[in-house]
């Protein structure tokens, strides 16, 4: 599109601000993660590894992490599954209550997070007289990570014709053949980049989870929860939180990637159209 | 082909639907929240049997902390897994999930934690440290029902009176200054209040004192009358409130960064502020950390769960930290009276147990602990706000 | 490959795989098992749970549910005025953090999609995407301690002679629109990626000025995806607790619900229900919107 020098200068500026807007918070979290004091105080009165330290040794942030990187697989699997078999149902068939299964994958993620942890832990506890545990953690969480991978595999498949399906099985090659052969291929990338943003709202994942975890089991948020009202603590939470957003360079780089390739066959028009699946939002 | 399809996922409908009504079934029907099985709220455990290797507690903070968590780790066996929490209402919810084994229940937990079944009663004939708790906390009516031991007396103190001394002048020696509206207005947005509906026995303690004619006698137990007084003290000085607090590290970092100069606090916060240099102040000893009026307090007592799944760890618990050495080096931390008589020699301070009247219950009349509002007024009329009332009222005040 | 070599195989995986073939209605009904028996029956049996719960009651000693039919939750709902100015101060934060978060979004979208070089754009998405990994709750002290009184915000504004918003509503409008800014930056960038350049080339070559061709062409094609984002922004807002109690001291439906739930989970429930109610009718409208298309 042609602006102006002017407009393409004031546009800059906006993102730059916007840009300003979303990092400085983050800055300063990395700024408290090297505070030599113990209070939250601006501006910090020196610079320490100390805290840094801390948190690669602490037993139970290690434990919490391991903890969210476990149920964030389970869930994402899961939502990997069901996500598909339901994507796959809604782009290629016609059906009765088509169009409410498109509404009722939204719910979880659209409703508040409270209402759904509050519901899902009273079924649990009140009805079926489960124990709460990293089981029924999961449970909550995939239930909100399959919209994540129905939008992008119903996004990919509506792209990609189903005739490419029917030639398969005209020539010869039973549903199994035809998915694995066909089908999947052409998927591949919508579902790694909707894993990786299902694994990424689970790992994040606070409300829900407090209403479905069990007593001794920690996910990491749950661990910054619970040490944020620790006031010794709190530099190492800081600490933890800038060595997570550093890790998490890799998946998101990844996840970019991902979305860049064309996938599968007749792949759809306009360089950015392959992008909408990574980006299909939690 | 359509019409098939059709017809599979209309039957997949009907069978969907059909478990969500089980379920609706399942739920109306099932037994309710905690009853089930034992009515009388779980067994008095008979006999002490070998530590489980593990010990599930909500606490205050403060309560559970590694110097003497280990120590107990290490003679028992029992891993120490604590949740703090900052309200009674939180604890007594963490307890209705039942994964728990005790928790450190104050007087606005022990009645509701009671009749709803979620605790047992305690034999204290396996906690030998028992003997040697001082008098006035045994058989009180916050850890005693009905002639029922419930808990193990953890320790007691009075809510603290806090502010800056740097801003706020003169020292105060009265509650007036958070609930008199002309005097609370100076401090607009920087009064920090309790989070919790205990606050209205705040503002009754204060009109006890200020306003006889209402004849408050326990500022618990509240008709009417005396009920809407107190809310509408508290109403006034919402306006002035920065923060509603109700996780004390909140409370230390707010007045730590100078968010709020004045407000209710525990002794946790105060020896922690104190520590990192910030310039608080509270009623000196000499007045026993008292305002003129008195003030609320709390006295608080382990209670073991109802299902409790580590009952042997939780015992050996319960004992351990009312043991002269533990309840010295707990009630030294937190800055609160010890409910062991023999802790008072082991105190780093010797004169910590004076400091703090552990050993005089006449200090104590002027402290209310926390307690759970009934409709029952001790006097025999039934006129009373009970609990819910004051949670209603609570979230009215807060607008 | 002929028909006749996998014919003569046929082992038992492969039966199965052809017993699919040519019955699409089995092929759905196995396809919708599994999604539907978890989201329908477990999810929304839950929301139906809750909604019974709703007309129960509650002992207020012991806390235990009294599952006796009773209108008395919606009457203090709905007569108490207290609870009606809770739901409209977070029906209105709601409102205000899509607005701004609309408005903040869309020129770092279009930016994104329509003017940055191939480059700037991968590098300005992974910018946007990296916020969407760190921790929720460290944002959010960070802006606490921001606000706070000796914080970055005071330390800035002061030598100016100014003074931060401090704790309160102002203070939870800001922080919301932050958290969740990227959930709208992302299906706007999306939507407008989808806008073929040649349709804002063939505008341009019309003689439509730029700002024209922006409120004829793109905004209205854009739009779907906005209101796609809307419906997180909108959402997130209406149920949270965690940054309103942490940087503010007013009660919204989220932090009313949280302490409820101790004490009275039939009212919590009760109150759940406004939310619900509210995004059930937000997602009908957006879905008219045609912004499913882009969530």
């Amino acid at each position: 599109m042609r602006l102006s020098r002017r407009a393409q200068a004031l546009l800059r500026g906006v993102v730059g601000l916007g840009l300003a807007f979303i990092y400085v918070p983050l800055i300063v979290i990395g700024i408290y993660a090297f505070n030599s004091s113990k209070i939250l105080k601006w501006p910090p009165p020196g610079l320490t590894l100390d805290w840094f330290s801390k948190a690669f040794e602490s037993e139970s942030a290690r434990e919490a992490l391991l903890t969210s990187i476990e149920v964030g697989l389970i869930a994402t699997a899961i939502a990997l599954l069901l996500g598909t078999l339901a994507a796959m149902a809604v782009a290629r068939h016609r059906f009765f209550g088509r169009e409410t299964i498109s509404f009722l994958v939204i719910l979880p993620i659209a409703l508040p997070g409270i209402v759904t942890g509050v519901a899902l832990s009273n079924t649990f506890t009140q009805v079926l007289g489960i124990p709460l545990s990293l089981l029924t953690v999961v449970v909550g969480h995939a239930t909100f990570c399959i919209v994540v991978i129905y939008n992008n595999v119903v996004a990919r498949l509506r792209r990609t014709s189903g005739s490419f399906e029917e030639a398969s099985a005209d020539l010869g090659a039973d549903t199994w053949q035809t998915f694995r052969f066909v089908t999947f291929p052409s998927m591949k990338t919508a579902l790694a980049a909707g894993a990786l943003l299902a694994f990424a709202l689970s790992f994040d994942e606070i409300i829900v989870t407090t209403f479905t975890i069990g007593a001794g089991e920690e996910t990491l948020p749950i661990w910054i929860f619970r040490n944020l009202f620790r006031p010794k603590e709190l530099p190492i939470v800081d600490a933890v939180a800038v060595i997570v957003i550093l890790i998490s360079i890799v998946p998101v780089y990844l996840a970019h990637r991902l979305s860049r390739e064309e996938g599968g066959v007749a792949a759809g028009k306009g360089a950015g159209a392959v992008e909408t699946e990574a980006t299909a939002v939690p | 082909m359509r019409r098939e399809d059709d017809h599979a996922a209309r039957n997949a409908w009907l069978v969907v639907a059909g478990l969500v009504a089980f379920m609706l079934v399942l739920a109306g029907c099932g037994s309710s929240s905690s009853g089930g099985g034992s009515g009388g709220g779980g067994e008095e455990l008979q006999k002490l049997g070998k530590g489980e290797g593990q010990l599930n507690l909500i606490s205050w903070a403060g309560y559970v902390e590694p110097e003497w968590v280990k120590p107990f780790e290490q003679e028992t066996g029992c891993k120490v897994s604590d949740k703090v929490a900052g309200t009674s209402d939180e604890m007594v919810d963490l307890m209705k999930t039942g994964q728990y084994d005790g928790v450190s229940a104050s007087g606005n937990a022990t009645a509701r934690l009671v009749a709803a079944h979620q605790v047992a009663p305690v034999n204290v004939s396996l906690v030998p440290n028992y003997k040697t708790v001082f008098p006035d906390l045994k058989n009180q009516p916050y850890n005693t029902f009905e002639g029922v031991h419930y808990g193990i007396p953890h320790g007691r103190g009075a809510n603290l009176l806090m502010w800056n001394s740097n801003s706020v002048k003169p020292a105060p020696t009265s509650w007036n200054v958070m609930f008199d509206p002309k005097m609370a207005a100076k401090y607009k947005g920087k009064i920090s209040q309790y989070d919790d509906p205990m606050s209205i026995a705040e503002a009754a303690v204060y009109l006890k004192y200020h306003e006889p004619a209402l004849e408050i006698e326990n500022p618990y137990e509240l008709n009417e009358e005396q009920f809407e007084a107190a809310v509408n003290l508290l109403k006034e000085q919402q306006p002035n409130v920065g923060e509603y607090w109700s996780e004390a590290a909140k409370q230390i970092q707010a007045f730590g960064s100078g968010d709020d100069e004045l407000g209710t606090t525990w002794q946790y916060q105060y020896f922690a502020l104190k520590e990192e240099g910030v310039p608080v102040a509270a009623s000196p000893a000499s007045q026993g950390f008292l305002p003129k009026e008195g003030a609320t307090g709390w006295s608080d007592t382990w209670m073991i769960s109802s299902k409790a799944k580590h009952p042997n760890c939780m015992y050996m618990w319960m004992n351990y930290i009312i043991s002269p050495k533990a309840n010295a080096e707990v009630a030294e931390y937190f800055g609160e009276a010890p409910a062991q008589s023999l802790a008072c020699d082991q105190t780093k301070n010797k004169n910590f147990c004076t400091e703090y009247h552990a050993d005089n219950p006449a200090f104590w009349k002027r402290v209310y602990y926390w307690e759970t509002p009934l409709a029952e007024c001790g006097n025999g009329e039934d006129n009373c706000m009970d609990y819910n009332d004051w949670v209603k009222a609570w979230t009215e005040i807060k607008g | 490959m002929t028909t006749e070599a996998v014919a003569v195989k046929r082992p038992a995986g492969r039966r199965l795989a052809g017993l699919f073939h040519g019955r699409p209605g089995l092929q759905v009904g196995t396809l919708l098992a599994g999604p539907s028996a978890w989201l329908v029956v477990l999810y929304l049996g839950s929301l139906a749970v809750l909604l019974i719960t709703a007309f129960w009651t509650v002992n207020s000693l012991s806390g235990e549910v009294v599952k006796g039919f009773s209108l008395e939750n919606f009457e203090s709902l709905v007569n108490e005025p207290v609870y009606r100015e809770i739901v409209w101060r977070t029906v209105r934060t709601a409102v205000l953090v899509t607005l701004t978060d609309a408005v903040i979004a869309f020129p770092i979208a279009f930016y994104m999609a329509k003017v940055a070089t191939r480059r700037g754009r991968a590098i300005l998405v992974i910018a946007v995407l990296m916020p969407l990994w760190s921790s929720y709750l460290v944002k959010v002290l960070s802006w606490r301690t921001m606000l706070s009184e000796d914080g970055v915000i005071n330390w800035a504004l002061n030598p100016l002679g100014l003074h931060g918003p401090g704790y309160g509503l102002t203070a939870v409008w800001l922080v919301m629109s932050y958290l969740w800014l990227p959930y709208m930056i992302l299906p706007i960038y999306a939507g407008l990626e989808r806008i073929p350049d040649s349709l804002i080339s063939a505008s341009e070559d019309l003689g439509a000025k730029p700002f024209t061709t922006f409120r004829r062409v793109i905004l209205p094609l854009a739009f779907p995806a906005v209101v796609a984002g809307s419906i997180f922004t909108f959402s997130l807002t209406l149920g949270d607790f965690i940054t309103v109690r942490l940087v503010s001291n007013s009660q919204f439906i989220g932090t009313v619900i949280a302490s409820s739930i101790t004490n009275d989970l039939p009212f919590a429930a009760a109150l759940a229900l406004v939310p619900i109610v509210v995004m059930i009718a937000y997602l009908s409208v957006a879905r008219k919107l045609g912004a499913f298309e882009h969530v």
